[in-house]
């Protein structure tokens, strides 16, 4: 039996690696769509994340500063987006593939060099006994300190969605932008700032990507984690908690699928390989097809706003 | 006279191509009521935005208790003691009350001492309200008791209420004149703006009548006929529209118990409705917003399906039938919302000419579209509807929501149909355009049409409407004579009994 | 104080004169990248935009190379164009396009080595099916479970381009060269190959089938109620249905155009430039003709002359690896701008600006 040699506890923990990647960009854009904008350029912050986090770590030999660097590249990136939707209101979707496409690019170009170097290692964070608890401690307890801080990212939008006075103000800017409006609210000061978190979310997703998960920089290594985040934000109607729960899902899937290839299950790898994109789809099937609108999905989702007075 | 609560000084604002207030002066005094009175289009809106921050004046200059006043934004009106409860509702579906009125407070209390507040001030001013439901699921009237129940909390000096009527049946307009005398007599002064003029005199203190931006008069309405103010605020006399005698034919349209689920997850479902519509008949049906007049005209257009024997059309079923094949039929219809519905905002008049009209006036074969009939097609309603446009090639946006309101109705009416269902006819349309509506489907009725008018406006039902029926959640009362129908009746057909009692209940 | 005011009607010299804006933009800041790179940026914008077409030295190779890569990207970008007007955003054309070039190459090697003229016409009809039915997925998926159409075909390129690679590595290898990865080379088996109808010009049956494309969709989105039909739901979706449009036919019918014009562009090109089925076969097309559609302003004809500028890029790119060393990516980064100042540029297109002074009462 195949199957059988593949250890549940490893397996777990490599799901929580694979799947915080996915979680960092798609809480960012949880927030950005909450707010009424829908960003389609979350593959092109990622990759920009993963790039400059990157150069950074390796040109100061901290990944620390890479990460940060990072959110730097994926909020300069957002910002372009803000500017294009918020100041010149063009078409969301149209500017969204437009980041995709430009991210891409400028990545392929501003890596050159980089390609099959090593980057400066993330220490796993020390949490003492605790890793020494049979299964679970292998399991939870083993990891760099970005899985942790991003589950308390989820908890903290989650807190702010729901019990803060500036979550419910962007809820509500998101919910009818012209109501907001009227009470006086800056739709879009709210909304840039929404767009520049979800910029600085998906940079810290690439960087895991490129600086702890692979860890190396090629071109186009995102390969489409920043679909997977927005189709994410979409399964979890809107709710943090359960945005992390679909992260771990599609960890799973990516970690299990995986192992099948290392294991040598008499599948082609490019089949097994094909598998998180379609479990991507069939999810987003199941969710989506419930009828009407999901009471979550904020109402001004993806509708331009231009105040006439 | 009371010392002035807020005294405006030559207010101007002006937006391209339009002056929308010119050199506007009047004073508030300290818990008046007073009205602002004028057509859509008069400039009432741009001036209550400028009294709440929401836009700054070119000129002039405000004065609220003796200090100068220029809000830059609404907040600071709030702070300075002004509130506004908004037309169309500055409310948040998706949200609780307790969150909807936090939302429009400047420093709100912690939620679950907010909600305890609003049950205490929505049952002391007789606007009983659940803090923890979502507004999405909530009524009309309700929901404009949760804009009302906001201002309140801040202890307003002045509350600004825009056109809060057009909501509601007779016995909530009671219920809510009510607790405005009640914040008047405490010193809240209030600024009700609106078009309906028996209220007006029924409520107010005095009166600013606004016409094209200017102001025409300050009055006290009590002392004026409702015939001398609408002449103020139209700048003409006005005629009822005439009412060729004319005889009933046979059944054309006839609904029997449907029962329909709204696509619209906010929306009201229909429920057991029946109803007969003859030939020359004009069928009024009332209700307050929300009460699944969209889905009624949805389900009679054939936007939204129905078993096919339930809907009949001279006879033969349609329900299964799409739009094209209803209009094809004889059915035609005209929805609400001008924009976007019944035309494309971003289209000219020669294609919004096409959307409905392609079958019926024969302007595409085999798919293809005969570009110059259509655009005839077009000329012929703009000169037969008298709307005032430049010419065919121009966006349906740029015209006026009389003229578009025009050219819909114009177009329906050109296509000859056997039924015409209209939602809202001459909502948001001045005086003198409604007026050629109101006439257009009366004369359509007149040469052997079957007209189902559906609109909240119960003078326009009572002026064009033969009969007459009441929507009230996704129900529809029994139809009767218009002929005598008093407004009390009108009400109860409006609002059920269910909320009589209600009613009563909060003004004991 | 500076504010946009919505002009009543969009700007007509503007929706025009912006994409040629745009690439002018483009060209000036793309010589800065270039400048940066340590090049001469003005040797390099010729490179890329002149010397394709004009240069003696480069254009006798050049000059057919533009046909044969625009073509693909005006057949996809035709396509696309009638699915975006309609707010049917299909961004997966890549995917369709490597599925009907599998689908075409299956027939093909599925005959080999028989002759026969009949093989293309199938080869051509089984192109144009397996773009189709692959994009016919997420019309599908929109229509009976309302599922976001962007997403679904956005992912599934990732399941063709794997498909590919194991269609390359497997079923479709060269029996003859087990040790390659890699198809036959259609372009030896003649009743396949997709050959230069006239020779050194780059014209083959793909640029045809573009030319038809163009033709057929002009006609269709201005004199036919399918057009009018698409526009309308992509501008007023309430008055579509108003006016008895289907959505979910609108759907199935953008997404199925679109998908079989990008099978058939995929079709030609394994048959004829592309060759043979390889990993490496895609090349993007699926995704720049997103920005051929923008940029062509979702018009035909506009389409045509932004294929071939791009088609351009393509070519000059290559041409500046050759001779400049620029970098291959350059080219995508060029692509994308010109895709963001087209944006940035159209609000003049939908609103004025207008400088206010800061007036209080």
């Amino acid at each position: 039996m195949i199957l059988g040699s593949i250890n549940p506890a490893v397996l777990m923990a490599a799901l929580m690696v694979a799947a915080t990647p996915i979680l960092l960009a798609a809480i960012g854009e949880l927030v950005v769509e909450k707010a009424g904008v829908l960003n389609l350029g979350v593959e092109g912050m990622m990759i920009m994340g993963a790039c400059v986090g990157f150069i950074v770590a390796v040109n100061t030999g901290s990944p620390i500063m890479g990460f940060i660097g990072a959110a730097l590249g994926g909020i300069a990136l957002s910002l372009l987006f803000a500017l294009l939707t918020q100041a010149l209101m063009t078409n969301q979707v149209a500017s969204g593939l437009a980041l995709t496409l430009f991210g891409l690019g400028l990545t392929a170009l501003l890596g050159q060099g980089y390609v099959g170097i090593t980057p400066p290692r993330t220490p796993k964070l020390d949490l003492g006994p605790l890793s020494d608890i049979p299964f679970l401690g292998r399991a939870l307890f083993t990891h760099d300190i970005v899985v942790y801080l991003t589950i308390a990212l989820v908890g903290a939008v989650w807190w702010f969605l729901k019990y803060s006075r500036a979550g419910m103000i962007l809820r509500a800017v998101g919910e009818n932008h012209d109501a907001a409006h009227a009470l006086g609210y800056h739709v879009k000061r709210v909304r840039v700032f929404a767009i520049m978190f979800g910029g600085a979310c998906a940079g810290l997703g690439g960087a895991y990507l490129s600086l702890i998960r692979v860890p190396q920089w090629t071109e186009g290594m995102t390969v489409g984690a920043g679909w997977i985040a927005l189709a994410l934000v979409v399964f979890a109607s809107w709710r943090p908690w359960r945005a992390m729960a679909g992260a771990y899902l599609f960890g799973g899937v990516v970690v299990l699928q995986l192992n099948l290839q290392a294991a040598g299950v008499r599948i082609p790898v490019e089949y097994l390989s094909m598998s998180p994109y379609l479990i991507t789809i069939l999810v987003l099937v199941i969710i989506s097809s419930g009828k009407g609108r999901s009471l979550n999905a904020p109402g001004s989702l993806n509708k331009p706003f231009h105040a006439s007075s | 006279m009371r010392m002035p609560l807020l005294r405006l000084e030559g207010l101007t604002k002006a937006y391209p191509g339009v002056v929308a207030n010119d050199d506007v002066s009047f004073e508030i005094g300290t818990g008046q009521i007073h009205a602002l009175l004028g057509e859509n289009g008069a400039g009432k809106s741009t001036l209550v935005k400028m009294i709440y921050g929401l836009v700054k004046p070119d000129k002039g200059e405000m004065i609220l208790r003796g200090q100068p006043f220029a809000p830059g934004q609404p907040s600071d009106a709030r702070r300075n003691g002004v509130a506004m409860v908004f037309q169309h509702f500055s409310l948040f579906d998706a949200m609780d009350v307790a969150e909807n009125v936090a939302l429009g407070m400047e420093n709100p209390p912690p939620l679950r001492d907010l909600a305890r507040r609003i049950r205490d001030v929505s049952e002391d001013y007789g606007l009983p309200l659940d803090p923890s439901r979502l507004v999405g699921e909530l009524s009309a009237g309700e929901r404009q008791r949760v804009e009302i129940v906001r201002c309140l909390l801040q202890d307003p000096k002045l509350l600004i209420m825009d056109e809060p009527t057009s909501v509601l049946t007779p016995q909530e307009v009671d219920i809510l004149f009510r607790t405005l005398r009640k914040l008047s007599s405490e010193g809240t002064s209030i600024l009700y703006i609106s078009h309906k003029l028996e209220e007006i005199r029924a409520l107010c203190d005095e009166a600013t009548i606004l016409r094209g931006g200017h102001k025409i008069a300050t009055c006290d309405p009590r002392e004026k006929s409702a015939r001398e103010l609408a002449e103020l605020m139209v700048g003409q006399v006005l005629h009822p529209p005439e009412r060729p005698a004319r005889p009933m034919g046979d059944v054309v349209l006839s609904v029997e118990k449907l029962s329909l689920k709204s696509n619209n997850p906010f929306g009201t479902s229909l429920k057991d409705i029946s109803f007969t519509l003859r030939a020359g008949e004009v069928l009024g049906i009332a209700g307050v917003a929300g009460n699944g007049q969209d889905e009624l005209l949805l389900m009679l257009s054939g936007e939204l399906r129905a078993p096919s024997a339930q809907v009949k059309l001279k006879g033969l079923p349609v329900g299964h039938l799409g739009p094209n094949a209803r209009r094809k039929r004889g059915l035609v219809s005209a929805p609400e919302e001008r924009l976007g519905h019944a035309a494309a905002p971003d289209m000219s008049l020669t294609s919004n000419a096409l959307l409905s009209a392609s079958e019926r006036k024969g302007l595409a074969s085999r798919g293809f579209i005969d570009w110059s009939a259509t655009e005839s097609f077009a000329q012929q309603i703009i000169e037969r509807f008298d709307v005032r446009t430049p010419g065919t090639h121009v966006l349906a946006r740029a015209l006026s929501g009389g003229n578009l309101q025009k050219f819909v109705i114009g177009r329906e009416i050109e296509l000859d149909p056997d039924v015409i269902v209209v939602n809202q006819p001459t909502w948001g349309v001045d005086a003198a355009a409604a007026a050629t509506i109101r006439q257009a489907l009366l004369d359509l009725a007149g040469k052997g049409a079957g007209v189902l008018v559906i609109s909240q406006d119960l003078d326009e039902l009572l002026e064009v409407a033969d009969s007459f029926a009441a929507l009230n959640e996704g129900r529809l009362s029994k139809v009767r004579p218009a002929k005598g129908l008093t407004v009390e009746e009108i009400g109860l057909m409006m609002g059920g009994a269910h909320d009589m009692h209600v009613a009563h209940e909060a003004s004991a | 104080m500076i504010r946009l005011e919505k002009r009543k009607e969009p700007s007509k010299f503007w929706r025009i004169a912006n994409p040629f804006l745009a690439v002018v933009l483009t060209m000036i800041a793309g010589g800065i990248m270039f400048a940066m790179l340590g090049k001469d940026p003005f040797v390099a914008i010729r490179l890329i935009f002149f010397d394709p077409i004009f240069s003696e030295t480069f254009a006798s190779y050049s000059r057919p190379q533009l046909l044969i890569k625009s073509a693909p990207l005006i057949l996809i970008a035709v396509g696309l164009a009638i699915g975006f007007k309609a707010n049917v955003w299909n961004i997966g054309a890549e995917g369709q396009y490597i599925i009907g070039a599998l689908f075409g190459a299956g027939v093909a090697l599925a005959f080999f080595p028989q002759p026969g003229w009949y093989i293309f016409p199938l080869m051509v009809l089984a192109g144009a099916f397996g773009g189709f039915l692959w994009a016919m997925i997420p019309a599908i998926l929109k229509t009976r479970f309302n599922t976001n159409e962007i997403l679904v075909s956005l992912l599934l390129v990732y399941v063709a381009e794997r498909i590919l690679a194991a269609m390359a590595l497997g079923l479709m290898r060269n029996p003859d060269q087990p040790g390659f990865p890699g198809s036959r080379d259609l372009r030896r088996y003649e009743a396949a190959h997709n050959a230069e109808l006239i020779a050194n010009t780059g014209m083959h049956w793909g640029v045809v089938a573009a030319f038809i494309a163009v033709i057929f969709a002009y006609v269709i989105m201005t004199r036919h109620m399918l057009g009018f039909h698409v526009q309308l739901a992509g501008q007023a979706p309430r008055a579509a249905r108003f006016a008895g449009v289907a959505p979910a036919r609108l759907v199935v019918v953008c997404l199925g155009i679109a998908g079989a014009l990008a099978g058939l562009a995929g079709m030609f090109e394994v048959s004829g430039p592309g060759g043979q089925v390889r990993i490496e076969f895609a090349s993007g097309y699926g995704f720049t003709a997103i920005i051929v559609a923008f940029l062509g302003r979702l018009n035909p004809l506009g389409i045509v002359l932004a294929g071939f500028l791009l088609g351009l890029t393509y070519i000059g790119g290559e041409l500046g690896q050759m001779m400049l060393q620029l970098p291959g990516a350059a080219i995508q980064v060029f692509q994308g701008m010109l895709l963001f100042f087209l944006l940035a540029l159209d609000f003049q297109t939908n609103y004025r600006i207008r400088l206010t002074q800061g007036m209080r009462a």
